[in-house]
């Protein structure tokens, strides 16, 4: 076998200019994908990381029915305290689970003593919210991060505090209808100001969960979400499987469930965004299956149908046909090599470039996101393996061809 | 035993729905060490003749024995296989590989073919090589040497196996006249010191006179069998 490769890196050679030409273009092929993957892996990630460590949790458990009308931030569809025990119950028994926070989501009105507006918000406990949503404090452009929020404190949203033109330490009144219909108000110091981000919830300013119930003259404690941090997003689905075969087996007197457990796909559109991304991938990765295996078929045809004579002769001086279909498949081979080796080389060192030169970039309100493109081993093993795959596939046809020409046919050629 | 056994042997083209009857019950033997010209003008069956005898084309009919071989019960393969073992080829356009080295393309059908362990092989290529004069050239590519070089290394590579037989397609057709003297006479050289035989199919009187025997063929029937010198 060793001289089979050792002929065809010769033959590689005497084309030298068709072989460069060839492995040049797998090679682009083989950048342009290891570097769509890296960065549109690293922003998937980094999006999904955002929306997950800094809003969402990796999944959450609602009352049955909750989410269906979330956009009006229904009250009397809480989880009730014996609920919320049966919820806590199942999260405590999930080795998977890192932690988990109970949430009060309202919507209010924001006053401060001049103007009035709309505003949305998440009642939390601060520490439960910052072990699951590490990433929340992160968000505060202005203001304290240690803590997150006190009682008698609001995070405002960026928009809300520009709109309303309120700072650090101004006083502001929150007015909020129960599930009864009654209104109440509250006053409220702005602790900071928080970061606006894309998907559901990202532009939701936060209070104490305490401070929600007195708002809302809450007698039972009451909970509207329960948001869950996993110890790696790698187990989402069989976490996600475990509490629905759990939560979603509870039923109430009615033989209804009672809760509805989602993942954060469920949750922000940006997973369809992320969807997007991974078909664009394999889209880029169609073509460059096509580079490769026109190019490649290309040059072997015309590999064999330049040396139809020497292969008459190799034939005639008793070369079987296995061994003229490996010369020519394995020509192909080292061209597919050739070509994905220097792609990887020169791909790795472009990733590592762009994550030393600290390529920042803006993504809807979010400025300055820092681009740091990564990619896998098992990424990079499978579009090499792809690559030299197609590559040999390619060269079948005219290896064949090579292989079974007639001697005398290719002897009298000229 | 003879070398090449033919009886009623016969070769049937169809082009198109046409039947070409290129060779028509031809019979003859050949024996070891011999020094054999086929001759005939262009059409007469010659080079059909030779690829029989050298296993590229299976007759029509009648039977061929090379090497105690009946060859029309070889498949591609097997064909292949007798090929690189019993018959050694000589090509009017020497053929030699060009990204190989005089050495290496010597060495080839040991390499490629015959799987000959390294030592074995650099010995027999180096025999060969001093044999047929190109020791010095060794190194060179076949674009590095002349056409009588070419045709010497060539030589050379068909009888590196121990071929019993060499085959030589109109082998002077492309030397001047004092090359092609030299690579006939290294024939005879090689026929003597080897004890293989040569076949000819050739125009070239040089080679028709240095011939031991001689067939002639026309229309595909075999005409005249004679000796060296005394046919033309």
């Amino acid at each position: 076998m060793f001289n089979i490769f050792k002929l065809a890196l010769r033959n590689l050679r005497r084309y030298m200019r068709r072989t460069l030409l060839t492995s040049t273009l797998i090679t682009l092929g083989v950048v342009a994908v290891l570097l769509f993957v890296s960065i549109a892996g690293s922003f998937k990630s980094m999006m999904i990381g955002q929306i997950t460590d800094s809003m969402l949790g990796h999944l959450q458990v609602h009352k049955k029915g909750y989410m269906a009308s979330i956009d009006s931030l229904p009250l009397d569809r809480n989880m009730n305290g014996k609920q919320m025990k049966k919820v806590k119950e199942a999260l405590d028994q999930n080795e998977n689970v890192e932690a988990y926070s109970m949430r009060i989501k309202l919507g209010a009105m924001f006053s401060n003593y001049t103007e009035t507006t709309n505003i949305r918000l998440n009642a939390v406990n601060p520490e439960q919210e910052l072990q699951t949503v590490p990433m929340l404090a992160k968000r505060i452009i202005d203001g304290k991060k240690e803590g997150l929020v006190g009682r008698g404190e609001i995070l405002v949203p960026e928009l809300i505090a520009k709109g309303m033109k309120v700072k650090i330490g101004d006083s502001i009144v929150l007015v909020a209808t129960n599930k009864d219909g009654s209104v109440n108000g509250q006053p409220f110091v702005v602790r900071g100001i928080l970061e606006g981000i894309s998907g559901p919830g990202g532009r939701d300013g936060v209070i104490h969960i305490e401070d929600a119930r007195s708002l809302l003259r809450m007698e039972d404690k009451e909970v509207s979400e329960i948001a869950i941090r996993l110890k790696t997003i790698q187990s989402l689905d069989t976490v996600f499987a475990s509490l629905k075969g759990t939560l979603g087996s509870m039923k109430n007197k009615m033989d209804q469930p009672v809760f509805d457990v989602h993942t954060w796909e469920k949750l922000s559109p940006f997973f369809n965004i992320a969807r997007m991304i991974d078909l664009m991938t394999l889209f880029i990765k169609v073509m460059l299956v096509a580079i490769v295996l026109v190019s490649i078929m290309n040059v072997m045809i015309m590999a064999v149908y330049e040396r139809i004579n020497e292969i008459g002769t190799i034939a005639a001086i008793g070369t079987g046909p296995n061994k003229i279909l490996s010369l020519f498949i394995v020509e192909g081979f080292l061209l597919g090599l050739l070509g994905t080796l220097i792609g990887v080389v020169i791909s790795l060192v472009s990733i590592y470039a762009m994550n030393i030169s600290q390529i920042s970039f803006n993504f809807g309100r979010q400025k300055g996101l820092l681009l740091s493109p990564t990619i896998g081993a098992t990424e990079v093993i499978t579009v090499s393996v792809i690559v030299i795959g197609i590559s040999v596939l390619a060269s079948l046809q005219p290896a064949w061809k090579a292989a079974r020409m007639d001697p005398i046919t290719a002897l009298r050629h000229v | 035993m003879s070398v090449v056994v033919a009886k009623q042997l016969e070769k049937t083209y169809m082009t198109g729905d046409i039947a070409v009857h290129a060779i028509q019950g031809v019979s003859f033997t050949i024996e070891p060490a011999s020094f054999v010209s086929f001759v005939g003008p262009s059409g007469s069956g010659k080079s059909t003749l030779l690829n029989m005898i050298g296993c590229l084309d299976p007759p029509s009919k009648g039977s061929l024995s090379v090497v105690g071989q009946d060859i029309s019960s070889l498949n591609r393969k097997q064909a292949a296989r007798f090929r690189g073992e019993h018959i050694g080829f000589v090509f009017q356009d020497f053929n030699l590989i060009p990204v190989l080295t005089v050495f290496e393309n010597v060495e080839y059908p040991l390499l490629m073919v015959l799987n000959w362990p390294k030592k074995k092989r650099t010995e027999r290529v180096m025999e060969l090589l001093e044999a047929v004069g190109m020791t010095d050239q060794a190194h060179k590519y076949p674009s590095q040497i002349s056409g009588g070089q070419k045709q010497r290394v060539a030589v050379a590579r068909a009888l590196v196996t121990n071929a019993s037989l060499v085959l030589a397609d109109e082998p002077t057709a492309n030397l001047d006249r004092t090359t092609a003297n030299h690579v006939i006479e290294l024939m005879k050289k090689m026929r003597d010191e080897f004890g293989t035989s040569f076949i000819f199919s050739t125009h070239d009187p040089k080679v028709v006179g240095n011939a031991e025997t001689i067939f002639t063929l026309e229309d595909g029937k075999l005409m005249q069998e004679g000796e060296g010198g005394t046919h033309v």
